[in-house]
Order: structure tokens, then C-alpha cells, then sequence
């Protein structure tokens, strides 16, 4: 019986149990991510627990990137608990402000999310590692307490959907039309408790960025994994870090829950509406002018040099509209760094953006671009749930880039040709 | 854990996302009290007053999905919630709500056996579930015997200090 590439990693990490779909298992873990919210009442439960140090400290990455800069005495409280614990276990991947960025944005530049390995974040968007064939998965602050304590942590082996891409990208089409045309497809849960698997032949035309932020959105399907297979972009980006990357592919007589095939050919450009990201439409058939007050372009999903690079092309000499605030966060310090280089971060200030410093920040309605009762967002973040970026009255619609900066110039949704 | 619940139905829909569970802007502590009072801030505000120590929330599809935080089960079981009983749940949902001991039954038909404000009574250990209300019985599947030992356990942290003594 042929396997997946999640049961074939489970198969590797195995403890205990039975690595196939269904199973309970013991698995060995490679990584354990905590940010500044989860982090807290994990390390709460890691005392309980009882254990004098972590199991690894060179196999746990803690982020500070959800209200950082500190936006308050309280999130400084939490950031320093993260501090003073890093410190006292001597954790080798502590970022400290300035020195890291989003979190799955910053672990994979970094090299610490290689293919093959099996990794547990206390952040449900660490399902983005798929991207570079890691099994890799949400969990709670006490799991990852667990998983800090005994290098381990138990799963139920998922049932895998196989998602076989084909087809030509149309122009400005991005990883975020083709994920969001998949949640629209299957729904907010049509992946519960199931790992996305990604294949199929235009895997090779799209951009290692594009894969983040597909297997970023797997959970907005419910999924457990969105893992990618492996492929020669793929094995060179790995190769910068390891000599011999443990890429892994699936049998080709593995067992499916079900197959999905997706021609991209026949994605336009998606916008999300207002309040689940699987509430999706082709921009070319928003027929209404949908006024926003403001854009943010960044995130776990769509904050790395592609998306700015994107995004700079089409804001190049034109002006945001007047009511419309125009909010740009590289992910990290590195993509911050690169887009100066470019010379994007000019042109987005040129324009009347406003660039802050690297941090999750509006995306979870936690700081830096906060909405009001009533305003309305296009932000290229993952979720547009009631409340997530402010008031409860207040409205986000998703997109990718490219529709969110030429919103932002038009003052609407509108799609890139309309501006350009 | 008690292994026969009593309480009275808070109901909810489908899809009932972390982020309304417990708002962002509240997770600068993981306070189950405080948390509790925020519980449902933006989705009903009155919600926090109106439990009374005990009651269950009754729910759709896919209960608890969206963001990791476990502030969300925390602040549920912060607020006095004894129990909550979905159709289905998100499965990070329901790993922390294990994990921290707040109970949790996926009871596929539950939205259509019970309306808010009934009185009902959760049977953990024969899968029954009585509607006091309307006088009416329902079957559901008991967790399996993995997560049973978690539970039974007193929750993840205790799990672990009995698997440190084995390994």
C-alpha cells in the first residue's frame, strides 16, 4: 500500500503507534515554534510539567512578532517572560526585535524548516512550512509546552486530499488567487482534520513565495497540513542549507480521501468578502464599487519580496486615493532590507504608504492599523472573521497583492488593469 | 471529570471562529477569568453576564476554527462553561480543549435536538445525551481511547509528568 508524504514523515519521527491515516502516533518533533502570545502560557505549563530544561534548545524558535514593538506594558510583559526564558534555557533561536520579523516568514529564510521534517508551532499559520515539505502544524500553548518538555508530541495521522495544480498562470496571479479559489471550492472546513497535498505539473512554475502562501492558508480550509511536493526549486533552496535535503515524495499508489484537480488557467484574480475567507469572488465580477478606507499589504501570507515586488510594479508613480490609508509591512528584517535595496520602499512612500517595521500588527487587529466602527480593509492577510482587524462593525475583504495596491490607488476593489 | 454534566444551552451557529471566541485585543493575559469576561465580546456582549456556573454552548460545524490561541477554550471554560457540544470541531480547538480539561462532544444532529435555553444533561461515559426540556434522548461516539487517557489523565501537563516516568 502505497503512502502520502505526511505518513511517510510520520513514519520517520515514529514512537509510537501505527503510521498510517487514522492513527493515533508518539512522533518525534524537529521544531517547536512559540510567538508572543502562545509563548506565555506555554512556558506557564512547562514548569507544571516539571522538567529542569527543554528537550533541545537548538530545536525551538521563539518569535516576539505579534505586538512587537510592544504596544503596551502588557504585551511587554509577555515578550519579556519569552526573553527571560530564552535566556535561562539557553534557547538558540530567540529573534529579538530587529533581528527576525513574521514568524513564518523569518523561520524558513532562516534554514530552521527543512523538507522532510516534523515540526509543532504554537501558531495555527505553521501549517506555511508545507511549502518546503515539512509536515507542519498548529497547536496550543500547552501542546507546545508538551512538545518543549519531551521533544515529542502525539498526533492523529491525517487522511490526505491531493490538490494537483495544471494548467498556465494568468498574469497577476498569484499563490493567493489559486488558495482562495480553493478554500471558495471546498469551503472553511472542507479539509478538517486533513492534510492538503500539493502537486501536479505547474508546481514548477510557481515561485517558492506563492507555495508560502498557499500551504499559509491550508488551515482557512480546516486543514492540518499543506504540504508541497518536492521539486528542483525546491531542492536548491534546501541545498543553500544542507548538503542532502531529505525531499519527500509521495508513492505514486498512496491513498487519497479524495483528488482535486485545479487548471489555474480558469483563476481570476479573488477577493474574499466579509466574514470567511472561502466567501470568494472573481474581481472581474464585482459589478459594485466596493469604497475601502484602508489597504495592508504584509502578513504571514503575503509579506515577502514577491508581494512587495508586486505590489511596487503596480503603485510606481501613481498616488493612493485620497480616503484610502495605505498600510506596507515587510514580513521580515531581510525582506525590509532587500525591498530598500530595490528601491521599493521608495516607491511605496513616493506613493502614500505608510511602511512600518516588521511585526504580525493589523493583520489580528492587534496594533498599527487598528479599524474603526464601520471602515472597510482589503488586506492580503488570511482571515476576515468578525472583529479580526478592529471593531466589530468593521468589514475585511482578501486579497493578493496586486488587487490590494491597485485598490489602493483606485480607492475600490478594483483588479490591476484598471490601473495600469 | 465528572462523567454526567447538567447544564443549560447557550446556542450557537456554524463556523465560530477563535477570534470572536476571545478577540485579539484581549489576549495580553491568559487569565481564565478574565479572559472569561470577554468571552464572545464581539459577537454578544452580554454573553459573559448571562452564564450561570455549569451551562453548556451548543454549536454547529466546525467550532472553534481560525487562530491557535488556546486563550479561546480557556476563556469558554473561564467564563463557566461546563462543557460544549458541536456538530464538529476545528481540530486545534479541540486538541487544547483536552489538552486544559474543558470537555468537548462532537454530537453530529445536536443543532437540531436542542434550542437555547434548554436544559441538558451530557452522559460522557455511555454517550447519551438527554434533553431535559423536551424530554427527548440522543446518542453520540465517545472520544477515542487515546484521548481518553489525556483526559482521564487531568489534562496534557499531567499526561506528561506520567509519560516522563516511563520513557
Amino acid at each position: 500500500m502505497g503512502k502520502t508524504i505526511s505518513e511517510k514523515i510520520f513514519e520517520k519521527h515514529l514512537i509510537e503507534g501505527n503510521p498510517v491515516a487514522g492513527e493515533f502516533v508518539l512522533a518525534r518533533v524537529d521544531l517547536v515554534l512559540m510567538n508572543d502570545i502562545t509563548a506565555p502560557p506555554a512556558i506557564e505549563a512547562f514548569y507544571k510539567i516539571g522538567v529542569e530544561s527543554v528537550f533541545d534548545r537548538s530545536k525551538i524558535a521563539l518569535v516576539p512578532d505579534h505586538f512587537t514593538p510592544n504596544k503596551d506594558i502588557e504585551s511587554a510583559m509577555q515578550v519579556k517572560m519569552m526573553r527571560d526564558f530564552a535566556k535561562e534555557q539557553g534557547i538558540e533561536h530567540f529573534f529579538e526585535l530587529g533581528r527576525g520579523g513574521v514568524e513564518h516568514a523569518l523561520l524558513p529564510e532562516k534554514g530552521l524548516t527543512l523538507p522532510g521534517m516534523l515540526i509543532v508551532g504554537a501558531d495555527s499559520h505553521t501549517c506555511t512550512y508545507g511549502a518546503v515539505n515539512a509536515f507542519a502544524t498548529g497547536v496550543g500553548s500547552t501542546d507546545a509546552a508538551y512538545a518543549m518538555a519531551l521533544g515529542e508530541l502525539w498526533f492523529k495521522v491525517p487522511e490526505t486530499i491531493r490538490v494537483n495544480l495544471k494548467g498556465r498562470i494568468n498574469p497577476w496571479i498569484t499563490g493567493k488567487d489559486i488558495i482562495l479559489y480553493l478554500i471558495g471550492k471546498i469551503g472553511v472546513d472542507g479539509a478538517r482534520y486533513k492534510a492538503l497535498e500539493f502537486g501536479g505539473e505547474l508546481i514548477k512554475d510557481l515561485s517558492l513565495d506563492s507555495r508560502f502562501t498557499i500551504a499559509n492558508m491550508a488551515i482557512e480550509a480546516g486543514a492540518k497540513a499543506g504540504i508541497f511536493e518536492p521539486d528542483s526549486i525546491l531542492e536548491e533552496w534546501a541545498r543553500s542549507f544542507e548538503p542532502e535535503p531529505n525531499l519527500v515524495y509521495p508513492d505514486s499508489d498512496a491513498t487519497y480521501s479524495e483528488i482535486i484537480e485545479i487548471d489555474v488557467t480558469e483563476i481570476d484574480l479573488q477577493v474574499a468578502f466579509p466574514h470567511l475567507p472561502s466567501n470568494t469572488r472573481n474581481v472581474s465580477e464585482i459589478n459594485e464599487k466596493i469604497f475601502i478606507d484602508q489597504v495592508f499589504i504584509g502578513s504571514c501570507t503575503n509579506g515577502r519580496i514577491e508581494d512587495l515586488r508586486i505590489a511596487a510594479s503596480i503603485l510606481k508613480g501613481k498616488k493612493v486615493a485620497p480616503n484610502v490609508r495605505l498600510i506596507i509591512i515587510p514580513a521580515t528584517q531581510e525582506i525590509y532590507r532587500q525591498a530598500l535595496k530595490e528601491g521599493l520602499i521608495d516607491i511605496f512612500i513616493e506613493a502614500g504608504a505608510a511602511v512600518g517595521t516588521p511585526t504580525c500588527g493589523p493583520c489580528l487587529g492587534g496594533h498599527h492599523g487598528i479599524l474603526a466602527k464601520g471602515e472597510r480593509a482589503l488586506s492580503t492577510s488570511n482571515r476576515n472573521f468578525v472583529g479580526r482587524m478592529g471593531h466589530k462593525e468593521s468589514e475585511v475583504y482578501l486579497s493578493g497583492p496586486s488587487v490590494a495596491a491597485a485598490s489602493a490607488i483606485t480607492g475600490y476593489i478594483a483588479s490591476p488593469s484598471e490601473v495600469l | 471529570m465528572n462523567k454526567v454534566i447538567r447544564g443549560k444551552v447557550h446556542k450557537f451557529g456554524r463556523d465560530i471562529d477563535t477570534d470572536v471566541i476571545i478577540p485579539a485585543r484581549y489576549l495580553t493575559t491568559f487569565d481564565p477569568l478574565e479572559l472569561g469576561r470577554h468571552c464572545f465580546a464581539d459577537l454578544d456582549e452580554s454573553f459573559a453576564t448571562r452564564v450561570s456556573e455549569g451551562d453548556i454552548i451548543v454549536a454547529g460545524e466546525n467550532f472553534g476554527c481560525g487562530s491557535s490561541r488556546e486563550h479561546a477554550p480557556i476563556a469558554i471554560k473561564g467564563a463557566g462553561i461546563s462543557a460544549v457540544v458541536a456538530e464538529s470541531f476545528a481540530r486545534i480547538f479541540l486538541r487544547n480543549s483536552i489538552n486544559i480539561g474543558l470537555t468537548v462532544v462532537e454530537a453530529p444532529g445536536i443543532t437540531n435536538f436542542v434550542e437555547d435555553g434548554d436544559e441538558i444533561e451530557i452522559d460522557l461515559e455511555n454517550g447519551k445525551i438527554r434533553n431535559l426540556t423536551r424530554d427527548r434522548e440522543m446518542n453520540f461516539q465517545p472520544l477515542p481511547s487515546f484521548l481518553k487517557q489525556i483526559i482521564d489523565a487531568g489534562g496534557l501537563i499531567e499526561f506528561a509528568k506520567e509519560r516522563l516516568k516511563t520513557r
